[in-house]
């Protein structure tokens, strides 16, 4: 496939926005808090949109359209049980402990918690992760061009990441906001035709499944919880405990309520209200993310002449599960439609790659670089390393691409990160959150046993496979769902390690944990807002729908 | 001085819009020999390029820098 002048000219002119906005916002960056928070004067709408889109980089298009086309609805999971309770629960229960207590980042939440030791413990857990997830934005923005363009991998990596690294090391997070609510519109304007597109051809829902039985006959790829009564029933070999246990109650929750690249954009609201608030105009719009995520990976199984394989097993004149979406983009999107097609996918990719190093540049600067390194420092100075580590995180993240290429699928690498890093995490932030007991010594040795453990778990299985049978119930688990029990345990081992550590510590006193723990913080009323500039009331209605969704795809 | 910055939306209409005129021109050009893609004959990029700058114009026009 080639690409049009038209194509081009549109393609050009997002990295000519891009750096122009960068360059322009630039002048607003100039202290650590416009740098790092933007300013925190971003509206409910700004910080929603920016909160979402943080999670909806190309690296979730490729990686879930080929998830999909591997599991079928089921990877609707990661979109519905596993996003929506989680971003209420931040938004209503979580949101005023990090906006009242003026924290800069969820490590910053944890030093003022717990002290130095958790909070450094998970600032380079943090940032370890952060520049892995980097890697992996690159790794599919290289897929992307290998599939649709036939173009240079290193080519399209170098150049990506220098205007990446040019826009928000200029302008900071406000950089970083900006371009993920471009890049919002971009892939719903860009990918919204291939759902429409591949359903007119399919003859619709029923055709689309008629044909999918007919490609795959025996297995069930269109329900979403019918089929998880065993782990042999269904293509991902999960099972509902693992769902709901270990993606609903651990996974997303630690990923939407501690992971620093998605609560950052939240600390950038104007006022409490719309902290609380952004989460749930996020869960409107992740609900419907599916529509052309998921649903373009099932008319992949419906509709595509061949069938796909896994990454590991490609051979010459295959395509792997990951390049659905670019093969579905092929498929319909002529001259003029392809360059907005492969924009969205390029804004996604430079989306992803800004919120992972605007992330890890904050966490590095205010968490590690400043208690460990150089305590007392002019702002200004602060500001200037936050730049270098965008630079140098961006560099770093290149070497680890080729870490994700190892995978069967992308979002296999990206839930075992998880599962490692953000599953003890959110045990150890709730708990401190939520119980005024929970001590310095609780928190560090929780989020250390939760860690280690579960990084254990991984490669207790890698070297004995026959250990998935205990970690994840079954012989048959698969690679995700082998994560979800990963997750699971390790979050338990941290919450019982941190419970009885803490019970045999001195914890702080009241005074100290006022503005951090339930009962000790008090949170704005909100008795003189009316009902619909209420976050609980919009919040009770993206529950609602979330439910229908789930009885009406059972 | 705190200058005055330009909302976000002022620069998503105005990409969209481009990208509709764009679009809308290249599918109007090929309207008589239009590509070999699936479903080719809806002419998807005309009404598509339509509805980007009806939807960038009117992002454009609702959020334009004003002076305070």
């Amino acid at each position: 496939m080639s690409l049009s002048g038209v194509d081009l000219a549109i393609i050009a002119i997002y990295f000519l926005a891009v750096l122009g906005i960068g360059l322009y916002l630039k002048r607003f960056a100039q202290s650590g808090e416009e740098f790092f928070l933007a300013g925190r004067e971003m509206t409910a709408w700004v910080a929603g949109l920016s909160f979402v889109s943080a999670n909806l980089g190309s690296l979730e298009l490729l990686g879930w359209a080929g998830s999909s086309y591997q599991y079928g609805i089921l990877a609707a999971h990661w979109y519905w049980i596993g996003a929506i309770p989680a971003m209420i629960f931040l938004g209503i229960v979580m949101m005023p402990f990090y906006y009242i207590s003026k924290t800069h980042s969820v490590p910053g939440y944890l030093q003022l918690r717990y002290g130095r030791a958790a909070s450094g413990l998970s600032a380079i857990t943090f940032a370890a992760m952060t520049i892995l997830m980097s890697g992996v934005n690159m790794y599919a923005m290289a897929v992307v061009m290998k599939v649709m363009l036939g173009w240079n991998i290193h080519f399209s990596i170098w150049v990506s990441s220098l205007t990446v690294g040019i826009y928000v090391a200029a302008g900071g997070l406000y950089s970083a906001i900006f371009n993920e609510v471009l890049q919002f519109f971009l892939i719903w304007f860009g990918a919204l035709l291939i759902p429409v597109f591949g359903l007119i051809e399919a003859g619709g829902w029923n055709g689309m499944v008629a044909r999918i039985q007919h490609n795959f006959p025996g297995q069930d790829f269109t329900h979403l919880w019918s089929t998880l009564g065993r782990f042999e029933d269904n293509p991902m070999g999960m099972h509902w405990t693992g769902i709901v246990f270990g993606l609903g109650s651990v996974i997303s929750m630690g990923y939407w309520t501690t992971d620093f690249l998605v609560v950052q954009r939240v600390l950038a609201a104007k006022d409490i209200r719309s902290a609380k608030l952004a989460p749930v105009i996020g869960a409107f719009f992740k609900m419907a993310v599916p529509l052309i995520v998921i649903l373009p990976g099932l008319l992949g199984l419906a509709l595509l002449p061949e069938h796909l394989v896994p990454e590991s097993g490609l051979q010459p004149g295959q395509h792997s599960y990951n390049e659905v979406l670019p093969l579905m983009l092929a498929r319909y999107f002529g001259p003029g439609l392809l360059g907005l097609g492969v924009t969205a996918l390029v804004a996604g990719f430079m989306a992803g790659m800004a919120g992972n190093v605007s992330a890890f540049a904050t966490v590095w600067t205010y968490d590690i670089y400043r208690p460990f390194l150089r305590k007392t420092a002019s702002d200004a100075h602060y500001v200037s390393v936050g730049r270098w580590c965008m630079i140098i995180g961006l560099v770093v993240s290149i070497g680890t691409a080729y870490l994700a290429m190892g995978f069967a699928s992308i979002m296999d690498y990206v839930q075992a990160l998880f599962s490692f890093f953000i599953a003890p995490l959110f045990g150890t932030v709730v708990l401190g959150m939520l119980w005024k007991r929970v001590t310095a010594a609780g928190g560090f040795y929780g989020l250390l046993a939760g860690t280690l453990s579960s990084v254990g778990m991984f490669f207790l299985v890698k070297f004995n496979p026959a250990m998935l049978a205990v970690i994840a119930l079954s012989p048959h688990a698969k690679a995700l769902a082998e994560d979800m029990y990963r997750a699971l345990w390790s979050c338990l081992i941290g919450v019982i390690v941190t419970v009885t550590v803490s019970l045999v510590t001195k914890p702080k006193p009241d005074s100290e944990l006022k503005g951090l723990v339930y009962g000790l913080t008090p949170v704005p009323k909100e008795d003189n807002v009316s009902l619909l500039a209420r976050p609980a009331f919009w919040a009770a209605v993206a529950i609602a729908i979330f439910l229908v969704l789930q009885w009406i795809f059972w | 001085m705190k200058h005055v910055m330009i909302p976000v939306w002022f620069f998503v209409g105005a990409l969209l819009g481009i990208y509709g005129i764009l679009i809308l021109a290249s599918g109007l050009a090929e309207w008589s020999h239009p590509p070999s893609t699936v479903l080719a004959e809806l002419h998807a990029p005309v009404w598509w390029g339509g509805v980007l700058v009806l939807i960038g114009a009117a992002y454009c026009v609702g959020f334009r820098p004003r002076q305070k």
